[in-house]
């Protein structure tokens, strides 16, 4: 099943189109978003969040074209995203802060405790749930966006830059996660580290100025490249030559 | 390792083990796949065991903090502060003999309402506006919850000094209904900041040197005002949507 769908895709950050003409097809499974700092990944994962209106072309979430009132609500209900700077209340604990996420998506009141209790449990917080936000540290802080962003159990699940910040233990436990969810969920990640992608995901979707340069499996990637290219890895390989052809 | 033979755990399952043999297989469960997918627990049996789990038990108490952010958001909280003590501020001055309060109470909730909406002050806004929640209503909610705070403050300080309701309490609600509006336009803080200080600059210091309340503020100028709010309003109403995403400016 589809779950994200877009045609022509156009955003603008500011005045500059950051997002311009890019069409995607993504269904259930991991889809790293990769590309060099500027090259749209965050202004595609706010517009696939239904945070930014598309400046031109169509988008269309879990079936779904994105227009009136009532569409971005039933959308948003099965959405979850963790920003890139992921803000929060230092006052709130761990639980206070996801169950305050939940209320405003719109859970059902019966169903918020047990989903947060999940949620905590699933990251790796348990012990920590009736701490203050400002007590923990960076990783934990965001492990706390990946709870809220899970807790309504979403169907297409956006993280952007989501490793940012975690230890390698935390990182390994993420990715855990992530293939976890991808059987039912559409999960869309974006980061500029090649090894995230390697890690973690199914397809690659690799973005250079705003538009889509290359979109396969991993293995495609790494056939990309050539012993000659800078890189550590096949995959790094592919990605620069990927990035080279595009810049001639 | 050792495992459990499958005798002892469909035992197990039926709930029929007990004691220290039903100890050691539960440990040696929780550790070996291979296992657990021998186990198969019988729907009658799993029914019992959660109706027997108390959910209540692991539900927490009700957050004064969450039940408080459903009206008004953490980030509002100190703007809100910072008004009510602007506007003792005020009361004390007036007792002294100026108008201060009349001349500040349209601007005294603009700052609460520029929190409600704002990337810059609100460190949450970015998830907030992803949710179902976002919209007209949220904020609504929101500037809702300052009114709720500044009028029963607003009202008796008011009465303190002796100035009658029509004349301040029309302009407040026009200011915080124009900066929603101004707000779909250019952002709800710059909505703000801009109104107050326009107030300010116009309105606010003349009077302060002149020592007399405009013809704004008389009490004849309700008229003017109140067809301020319906304007402000209906602009609100047909750009709702803007709330629904990212808050434009900062």
């Amino acid at each position: 099943m589809v779950r994200v769908q877009a045609v022509g895709l156009r955003v603008r950050a500011g005045r500059r189109m950051a997002v311009d003409g890019i069409d995607l097809d993504l269904k259930n499974g991991v889809h790293g978003v990769l590309g060099p700092n500027g090259a749209g990944k965050t202004t595609l994962m706010r517009a696939l969040a239904t945070v930014l209106r598309p400046a031109s072309g169509e988008l269309t979430m879990l079936g779904t074209a994105l227009g009136s009132r009532e569409s971005l609500r039933q959308v948003r209900e099965r959405i979850g995203y963790l920003p890139q700077k992921f803000g929060y209340y230092k006052r709130f604990t761990v639980r206070e802060f996801v169950e305050y996420m939940a209320w405003l998506k719109q859970m059902p009141g019966v169903d918020i405790p047990g989903a947060v209790e999940r949620a905590v449990e699933r990251v790796g917080l348990g012990d920590r749930a009736d701490d203050k936000l400002s007590t923990l540290s960076g990783g934990m802080v965001r492990r706390v966006g990946i709870a809220q962003a899970i807790v309504n159990e979403p169907a297409v699940l956006l993280l952007d830059e989501p490793t940012a910040g975690l230890d390698p233990a935390e990182r390994m436990r993420f990715r855990a996660l992530l293939r976890e969810s991808a059987e039912d969920t559409c999960v869309v990640v974006s980061t500029h580290l090649v090894e995230d992608v390697a890690a973690g995901c199914d397809q690659v979707l690799l973005m250079d100025k705003g538009r889509v340069l290359f979109q396969g499996g991993t293995d495609e990637l790494a056939a990309a490249g050539e012993a000659s290219e800078v890189g550590d890895s096949p995959l790094e390989r592919g990605y620069s030559a990927l990035l080279d052809r595009a810049a001639r | 390792m050792t495992h459990v033979p499958p005798a002892l755990i469909a035992s197990y399952a039926q709930g029929l083990s007990t004691g220290i043999d039903a100890a050691v297989i539960e440990a040696h469960l929780g550790t070996c796949a291979s296992c657990r997918s021998k186990l198969h627990v019988p729907d009658k049996v799993l029914d019992e065991v959660w109706s027997e789990i108390d959910l209540g038990a692991t539900r927490p108490r009700d957050s004064v903090l969450v039940r408080a952010a459903v009206w008004a958001s953490p980030a509002m909280v100190p703007w809100i502060a910072m008004t009510v003590l602007v506007t003792a501020v005020a009361v004390v001055t007036d007792l002294l003999g100026t108008q201060l309060l009349v001349l500040l109470a349209p601007i005294a909730p603009v700052a609460g309402v520029a929190a409600a909406w704002s990337r810059g002050m609100d460190p949450a806004h970015e998830i907030v506006a992803c949710t179902p929640r976002a919209g007209l209503d949220l904020v609504l909610r929101r500037t809702i919850a300052v009114l709720a705070v500044l009028l029963p403050v607003l009202l008796p300080l008011g009465w303190l000094i002796g100035a009658s309701p029509a004349q301040w309490l029309l302009p407040c609600l026009a200011f915080t209904t124009a900066t929603l509006a101004l707000g779909t336009l250019i952002g709800v803080r710059r909505a703000a900041v801009g109104l107050a200080t326009t107030w300010v600059a116009f309105v606010v210091g003349p009077s302060l040197v002149t020592a007399s309340l405009p013809a704004l503020l008389e009490p004849s100028s309700a008229g003017l005002w109140l067809i301020a709010c319906a304007v402000a309003a209906v602009v609100v109403v047909l750009r709702a949507s803007t709330f629904t995403r990212l808050a434009s400016g900062n």
